[in-house]
């Protein structure tokens, strides 16, 4: 065991030794393959966070959202909905929701209004999220005029803005009351955008939304399990337009390295003979190869996992924002809960470590079973 | 120093650091902060993040129509890789300007 | 200590480019000498060499070393056997660029997982008797030729091998440096170590550290 250590350190000597004469190139070559990780790593870490964050947050959203479909596009909610839908069995709380969207040329963006009642905002008044406020400048006690889409002016008085630390949920929000949203956007009276509900029993909720779709065939229920369902495919490899992008440096990465590794020029191979013949078996070759592919490709595996835990989680994914971004002009500043999913690490380790490992030892092991005498023949 | 004694302990440590940095993090924690939003989620029925807010259906997808992408911001391209990689047609904003011009006071 | 019995060696065995470098070679070398095989280029002594120091396989005919057939063995023991009996000075010194000469002395130490310090201690001590501990630290493409071959003897020895084999070892060196080199022969005859060369330096085969000189052509033995 000893004996084998030693050896083993051996082989780490040497492959350092060798690896120091071509210090600028290998280096060099460790901090593109770390950069490459970095950037794997932080879209990993970010998605999965988000994905958590959503799933956790969201696990209290309405129980069941019943829309109403004309044309394919939702419409107004009548007032007899309310009524019918009450009368379902099993049906618990039901609340007529009302919500739109607003577009500000001021700042060219779409902000979400949304009614409360008038218990909670009164009326000329309004609170606003975090995000508009600052694109703004908004604080509380100043007033902001919104022309609606008949072309009428109104003012509103900010009475709060909404908690920083929820700019994720509420980066657009505009919460007024009843009556101010259904003048602003002269929405006909008892009608709603939809209707939110909770049931008695939450193994029912499907039965009484395949009851509601028969009772009412215009409306579309929506479960909470289906938002849930909707943020856990967020980000999956297909909406992966950062991949797309990266794609790109993968390959050129793979290129980068098979070339480094795989080139094996003539030096290298005279001295896989000199150690032949001074009495080095091939299974040391292979291994001290081994552990250049091993220390390279761990080293930036960790530095690069490291990294993007800082970048995601301390730097708020910064690489990112401009692609998630899109064309949205108001977007939420958030930390995310450091959230880490072991299985997608080590899926990460494994593509990390093995394709270099084998661009490293394939052409190795052609040259390592050469003859011995070879040298000696030249 | 040896040189594999330096690359193994600088490799080793930087394991541990690793280690000592994503631990914590794989463990489910609660958060103070989670829980207000979760909390803010049940008050306003809030059903979707507001991460992308230039369409009703990148703004609310679990909410938007099933069967078109029409944008709400004049901006906004469809929710497909092409709409994210090209630069959205700047003299569609124009056609939003009347809306704040040419408006009256409602009451 | 060296026995061979009827060696032959083919290059392209079955090809159209078949090529017979050994006829049949019997000989026996004795333990503590210093034998030189001369010849053409071309006459097989290189490739009797590297038979004798297990770096190749005969194509036919048996080797004993130290009283133990050694030809049938596979290569794993070859590797054992060269590495613990036999040291070898190329004619290119075969240094490995960029490592100092320390470095490289200390190479064929690492397969058998001896620990470095003593590795180191035993280089520093071959580097003193062969007069070049100034230059322990240089890379070897900065050493003069004379300095080189002095690494590449001294990486020989890192094991204490029994047999010192040596290839042309005066090829690349002026009269000055070969004179030399016939001086750490004898410093290595009198420690005990048998040491088979190659050359056709006269100088070389008519010197006073030679003990035998056997003479090859066309892959047979001229004179013994």
């Amino acid at each position: 065991m000893r004996l084998w250590l030693e050896k083993q350190r051996h082989l780490i000597d040497f492959t350092l030794a060798s690896l120091a004469r071509r210090k600028t190139k290998n280096i060099g070559l460790l901090l593109a393959y770390m950069l490459l990780v970095f950037v794997l790593a932080s879209l990993m870490l970010f998605t999965h966070a988000l994905r958590s964050e959503a799933a956790y947050v969201l696990a209290s959203s309405p129980e069941v959202i019943v829309q109403r479909m004309v044309a394919g596009r939702h419409d107004l909610v009548p007032p007899d909905y309310l009524e019918r839908i009450g009368r379902v069995r099993g049906v618990q709380k039901m609340q007529g929701r009302l919500w739109g969207y607003y577009y500000d040329p001021v700042l060219n963006a779409n902000y979400t209004f949304m009614a409360r009642p008038s218990g909670e905002i009164a009326d000329g008044g309004i609170m606003v999220g975090n995000a508009l406020a600052r694109e703004r400048g908004l604080s509380t006690g100043n007033t902001i005029s919104f022309r609606s889409y008949s072309g009428k002016l109104f003012t509103f008085e900010v009475l709060a803005t909404l908690s920083p630390d929820s700019e994720l949920l509420s980066a657009d929000l505009v919460l007024l009351s009843e009556n101010d949203f259904r003048r602003f956007f002269e929405y006909p009276a008892g009608h709603f955008t939809d209707i939110a509900m909770s049931v008695a029993n939450p193994q029912e909720v499907r039965n009484i939304a395949a009851k509601l779709g028969k009772m009412l065939p215009d409306s579309r229920p929506i479960l909470r399990e289906e938002i849930l369902r909707t943020y856990e495919s967020l980000f999956d490899w297909r909406e992966g337009i950062v991949l797309t992008v990266l794609a790109g440096a993968i390959l050129a990465f793979a290129i980068l390295a098979w070339e480094k590794a795989s080139g094996l020029s003539a030096e290298e191979k005279r001295e896989i003979g000199i150690l032949k013949a001074i009495g080095w078996e091939t299974s040391d070759i292979i291994r001290m190869k081994s552990w250049e592919g091993l220390l390279i490709s761990i080293t930036a595996f960790l530095g690069g996992v490291l990294a993007a835990y800082v970048h995601v989680f301390h730097f708020g994914a910064a690489v990112f924002e401009p692609v998630l971004k899109g064309w949205s002009v108001l977007y939420p500043k958030f930390k995310l809960l450091p959230t880490v999913d072991g299985l997608q690490l080590i899926t990460l380790l494994f593509f990390t470590v093995f394709p270099y490992m084998a661009a490293v030892l394939v052409p190795i092991w052609r040259a390592a079973i050469a003859d011995p005498d070879t040298v000696m023949r030249a | 120093m040896r040189p594999s004694s330096l690359a193994l302990s600088l490799l080793l440590l930087l394991a541990l650091t690793c280690l000592f940095v994503l631990a914590p993090a794989s463990a489910p924690s609660t958060d103070a902060r989670r829980d207000a939003n979760r909390a803010m989620v049940e008050r306003y029925g809030i059903t979707d993040l507001a991460l992308f807010t230039e369409a009703r259906y990148t703004r609310h997808p679990s909410q938007a129509d099933l069967h078109s992408a029409f944008q709400d911001h004049p901006g906004a391209l469809e929710h497909f890789p092409t709409g994210s990689l090209l630069q959205p047609h700047r003299p569609i904003l124009t056609q939003y300007a009347p809306l704040a011009r040419e408006t009256t006071p409602s009451d | 200590m060296i026995e061979l019995a009827d060696i032959r060696k083919a290059f392209n065995q079955g090809h159209t480019n078949e090529y017979w470098a050994l006829h049949g070679i019997s000989l026996k070398l004795d333990a503590g000498r210093v034998t030189a095989f001369r010849g053409p280029s071309g006459s097989g002594k290189t490739t009797l060499l590297t038979i004798i120091g297990c770096l190749a396989k005969p194509t036919s005919g048996r080797i004993r070393f130290k009283g133990e057939e050694i030809s049938g063995l596979p290569e794993r023991f070859l590797t054992d056997i060269r590495r613990q009996s036999f040291g070898f000075v190329f004619q290119q010194f075969n240094l490995i660029k960029g490592l100092s000469a320390l470095d490289n002395i200390i190479l064929p130490g690492f397969p058998s997982g001896r620990p470095r310090a003593e590795l180191l201690a035993n280089a520093a001590s071959l580097l003193d008797r062969l007069k070049l501990s100034h230059r322990s630290r240089a890379r070897v493409e900065w050493l003069s030729g004379g300095e080189q071959q002095r690494v590449a003897i001294a990486r020989a020895l890192i094991n204490d091998p029994e047999v010192i084999i040596a290839d042309e070892p005066t090829a690349n060196l002026d009269t000055a440096l070969s004179l030399e080199f016939m001086g750490i022969l004898e410093d290595l005859t009198a420690l005990g170590k048998t040491v088979l060369l190659t050359s056709h330096d006269p100088l070389v085969v008519e010197s006073q550290a030679v003990h035998r000189v056997i003479a090859m052509r066309d892959g047979r033995l001229t004179e013994t």
